[in-house]
């Protein structure tokens, strides 16, 4: 069989599996434990029940993800540029992110909400706070892991620090910037989540998906979180799948990550 | 015509380590124009250091270097990267071609450092007449991951030559090619001896020193031999020579009764 026609038969193969255990284990259930795990069709009622609200929140989540993630990347490419410049700066520097990156994000909530107030301020911070690290370390490692070779030629030519950064520090860290751009991608609808979930507000135009989950699972409406969960995925998929896109479309003429049939 | 590069007695000491290293002691030689040299000798012998002191690089602990008649231990260091960008090219055994740029823009760069005196369009005439020197004219638009190791070479060459220097140092520039492609950068650079361009290139294969025009073997940081090659081997005839080789082998091959 060809290997692309096996490429989608065996996942579908597998999930279809996975939801016959899955009907198979809710019938298997005690008639009063079956809440437990709703049934599939279960969780799509819901979808066509709570569809609007889950829409909007979203739109809200995805709104603070994003945002969070944008910050996250346009301050840690500047610190990272800053960090690249010299070993002291990246020494006096490291703890104190060390420090910000170790502070459970659940401890940093309620001071936040303090600080800003609860809404898409704190969830857009507490998305940055996740997000940053990862940026920030891969972006600095790529800067300062140019070949040497490549430095020395550029200080042989006298190039200015000024072109030494613009035409080789910057194009070299791109492939670990879009590693941290991906981590990042992966990490902000879930920091969105958090947020929200933790310095989230229903009011104006209600809450996100944290707040859904809250109101769901103190309503008992379980197919309701089933749907919020499969949301969620979705998003995810969506912030990886366009930061793959945008990583393909910076990287693929010269990358030797990416391969090339055009030779 | 006094000499382009002229040493007297020179002397290099590092003293960073434990042990002050001697690596040259008391070189003195002058390479006229048009001259083809090939430096060779074990590691260890001194010949990264005297081509890092041609370069400039590198200034003596003593002695004299005259590069065009301008004496190099007097130069600051903004004045030695002037010198070297007026009237040196470079070359390395491992390409050093930024990745993410056309050979063309590769070529160009060293033009963009220091002093800017050229409109693009000038730059970019003449990064294209350095290409059509190494015979990669048509590939100005090539991505490095898109040319083979010889042809990165050349277009490290090209780069070398935009600045239109006197004098051509290569370090190991055949050390990452195979033996065919080897001789192929070798004709470049006879091509290039040939239009004037004096060239000194560190090797440690007899047999690529052997399309040079003079060989000088140091050991233990002073000049053991310095002697003109005989029976030089010349890229176009070496060439030739293994294209009808191939083609015998092709011969044979096909000739040789089926079973």
């Amino acid at each position: 069989m060809p290997r692309r026609l096996l490429q989608f038969l065996l996942p579908a193969a597998v999930g279809a599996l996975m939801i016959a255990l899955w009907y198979g284990i809710h019938a298997w259930l005690s008639e009063d434990l079956r809440f437990l795990l709703p049934t599939p069709d279960a969780i799509l009622g819901a979808f066509r029940e709570h569809g609007a609200e889950l829409a909007r929140a979203t739109l809200n989540t995805g709104e603070g993800a994003l945002l969070g993630w944008l910050l996250a990347v346009a301050v840690g490419f500047a610190l990272a540029v800053g960090l690249s410049l010299s070993p002291l700066v990246r020494l006096s520097f490291y703890p104190y992110l060390m420090i910000l990156q170790m502070t459970p994000i659940i401890v940093f909530a309620p001071i936040l909400v303090l600080w800003v107030g609860a809404g898409l301020k704190s969830v857009v911070i507490i998305t940055f706070l996740i997000c940053f690290f990862p940026l920030v370390v891969n972006t600095t490692q790529g800067l300062i892991s140019v070949d040497r070779n490549q430095v020395e030629l550029f200080r042989l030519y006298r190039a200015s620090r000024w072109q030494e950064l613009w035409l080789l520090r910057i194009p070299a860290a791109l492939p670990y910037f879009f590693t941290g751009l991906r981590i990042a991608a992966t990490l902000a609808p879930i920091g969105a989540l958090v947020g929200d979930y933790t310095a989230g507000s229903s009011a104006g135009d209600g809450g996100g998906l944290g707040f859904q989950t809250l109101i769901y699972s103190s309503q008992a409406k379980y197919p309701a979180l089933f749907a919020t969960a499969a949301v969620t995925c979705a998003l995810g998929f969506l912030f990886v799948a366009a930061v793959l896109a945008l990583s393909w479309a910076a990287l693929h003429s010269w990358h030797d990550s990416y391969e090339r049939n055009d030779q | 015509m006094p000499p382009i590069v002229k040493i007297e007695d020179l002397h290099k000491i590092y003293d960073s380590g434990e042990v002050p290293v001697h690596a040259v002691r008391g070189v003195s030689l002058d390479i006229h124009q048009k001259e083809f040299l090939a430096l060779m000798g074990a590691s260890g012998s001194g010949k990264s250091t005297l081509m890092n002191t041609l370069g400039c690089l590198d200034r003596p602990t003593r002695g004299r270097y005259l590069l065009d008649g301008v004496d190099v231990a007097q130069l600051d260091k903004n004045e030695l990267a002037d010198i070297r960008n007026q009237k040196l090219g470079f070359v390395f055994q491992g390409f050093n071609l930024l990745s993410r740029t056309t050979a063309l823009e590769n070529v160009e760069l060293p033009m963009l450092y220091g002093k800017r005196k050229m409109s693009s369009k000038q730059m970019r005439e003449r990064a294209m007449h350095c290409l059509e020197i190494v015979g990669l004219a048509k590939r100005f638009d090539h991505m490095p991951n898109q040319l083979s190791g010889g042809q990165q070479q050349r277009v490290a060459i090209a780069r070398a030559l935009v600045n239109e220097p006197q004098v051509l140092l290569a370090d190991e520039p055949t050390g990452n090619l195979d033996s065919k492609t080897s001789i192929e950068v070798m004709g470049v650079f006879q091509k290039l001896n040939e239009q004037g361009i004096t060239i000194v290139m560190v090797t440690h294969e007899l047999d690529v020193a052997h399309y040079c025009k003079r060989n000088l073997i140091l050991r233990d940081g002073v000049i053991v031999r310095d002697e003109l090659v005989q029976d030089r081997s010349i890229a176009e005839i070496e060439l030739a020579k293994l294209k009808e080789a191939e083609t015998a082998a092709k011969l044979l091959a096909a000739g040789s009764p089926a079973h």
